[in-house]
């Protein structure tokens, strides 16, 4: 080990898993993805500083270390096309507010269909997303030729093609928002594992492998965790992990413009900055409400199989490596937030199958004007937990993998 | 001079110590914030120097353990993939 020592700087921080734990906090969020970090940062540009951010392993552990970095404004409710549409624009003046790359580039996202079913949904699809005043057009099986060369276009017959989508390499944004949350004052504890959580008076006694912390309000942002965390509460939530499996290729010269998606098989590709093909597609999983992370082989073929068929010649294209990371799927497509009956102060921001990346900034903004101003965007009456109770469900279909 | 660590993404020491510096002390961290162990080889070269490195900045307070590897074993073109024969992958859920 001596030869090492000598190359490694004396000075450095200490190590940050061993941060001291506070006593107590105004917000303790449960969860260090895009989410929580996105909450407790735009929390302290409103003020409000004393914030502690727990998460159980390293920043990028979870979901938003393994998704695949789309971020598109086709949807088919008018309240994901408009939450998108204003992400887009955060994502797009994300490098310049904190002074990071992102990797953002809007290539545009293209939806093939194979059957007439297909076919009307994705008009009934354009036509919302253009009353929002997103550009999608339906355009002919020929025309998406155009935009991506090397499609087979066997089966398709229909395509709608938004220029505004794009795609983002993740990791850059939970840097980004806890750089500039913790210049702000609040706290992010990596490695804190929340075991057990005291339902107060006037708060929250969370308990933890690293102490104790007592919190005014919590938010629960723990993603495909998050009924394991509202379980510490008593609440029980209707969402379910599910194992979503992607993979990279080597990084080739630049080729593919948009992100390319089949709605009937649910396979996606789209090239990265750094010129990977970064590819998923739906696969069925046992579920047994446990969150899984292994990889199957069963994925790859499934894949290749389909990407081939789309996409002929990448069939000489090397695969790198392969991953999973956990969708958090609630019933009805939609995200599951704001405080369940019979605990105040208990704030879910869950459910956001998988998108939760995308969404994550706008919804980072939005719950920071409700939890400090009291600005009450209508999502938060639409997504409320007892909607499944009601049965006044508006299912969002526009969902891969 | 630039010493490199990991020859496939192009990851210095100096890259790998910045990190360190900054009291992120293991083999995930490192491979998250320079890239470190994702090129073609997916860390059979680097990732042993950048386990010892994690090492000697953690003192020994907390074990180094390898990052997850990832299939496939090495680098494998989509075609053969996508002509694998069905019938003996449908049943399967290997993990």
């Amino acid at each position: 080990m001596r030869p090492l020592d000598a190359v490694v700087d004396v000075k450095r921080a200490p190590p940050r898993r061993d941060v001291p734990m506070p006593e107590r906090c105004e917000i303790a969020i449960i969860g260090g993805g895009v989410m929580g970090l996105g909450i407790a940062y735009q929390l302290a540009k409103r003020g409000l500083t004393d914030v502690v951010v727990l998460e159980r392993g390293y920043l990028a552990e979870g979901a938003s270390g393994r998704n695949g970095g789309g971020v598109r404004m086709q949807w088919s409710t008018e309240t994901n096309v408009r939450l998108m549409q204003q992400s887009i624009a955060l994502c797009a003046g994300f490098a310049e507010e904190f002074g990071i790359n992102v990797w953002f580039r809007q290539g545009g996202y293209l939806f093939l269909g194979r059957s007439e079913e297909e076919r009307r949904k994705m008009e009934r699809n354009v036509e919302l997303q253009n009353r929002c005043g997103v550009p999608t057009k339906l355009i002919a099986p020929d025309d998406a030729r155009d935009l991506v060369p090397e499609l087979s276009l066997d089966g398709v017959v229909c395509a709608a093609y938004n220029p505004k989508d794009g795609v983002l390499f993740p990791w850059p944004f939970l840097w980004g928002y806890a750089q500039k949350a913790e210049a702000a004052g609040v706290r992010v504890q990596l490695y804190t594992d929340v075991k057990r959580i005291d339902v107060e008076k006037a708060g929250f006694q969370l308990h933890t492998n690293r102490g104790q912390l007592h919190a005014r309000r919590v938010i629960n942002a723990a993603g495909a965790w998050s009924p394991e965390v509202a379980r510490l509460v008593g609440v029980e939530l209707p969402n379910r992990p599910h194992r979503h499996e992607i993979l990279s290729t080597e990084p080739l010269k630049p080729f593919l413009k948009p992100m390319v998606s089949l709605l009937s098989s649910g396979l996606y590709f789209s090239q990265s900055m750094r010129g990977e093909i970064v590819t998923g597609i739906t696969v069925p999983d046992h579920d047994d409400g446990t969150v899984k992370l292994g990889s199957r082989l069963r994925f790859l073929t499934t894949l290749a199989k389909e990407l081939v068929r789309v996409a002929p010649r990448l069939a000489d294209v090397k695969i790198l490596r392969q991953w999973a990371g956990p969708y958090d799927v609630s019933p009805d497509g939609r995200p599951i937030l704001g405080e369940p009956a019979g605990v105040p102060g208990f704030f879910l921001a869950c459910g956001f199958v998988g998108h939760g990346f995308m969404m994550a900034p706008v919804m980072a903004k939005l719950y920071a004007e409700l939890l400090t101003d009291g600005e009450k965007h209508p999502v938060f009456d639409e997504c409320r937990l007892d909607r499944f109770a009601s049965g006044d469900i508006q299912r969002e279909d526009m969902i891969l993998g | 001079m630039k010493i490199l660590v990991c020859r496939c993404e192009d990851v210095t020491l100096e890259e790998i110590t910045h990190v360190l510096d900054r009291g992120f002390v293991s083999v995930e961290e490192c491979k998250r914030l320079t890239g470190l162990g994702t090129g073609p080889c997916q860390g059979k070269e680097c990732m042993l120097a950048c386990a010892l490195l994690c090492h000697a900045a953690g003192g020994g307070a907390h074990p180094i353990t390898p990052f997850t590897a990832r299939p496939p074993l090495s680098p494998t073109p989509l075609g053969a993939l996508a002509t694998a024969l069905t019938t003996s992958l449908t049943t399967e859920d290997d993990e």
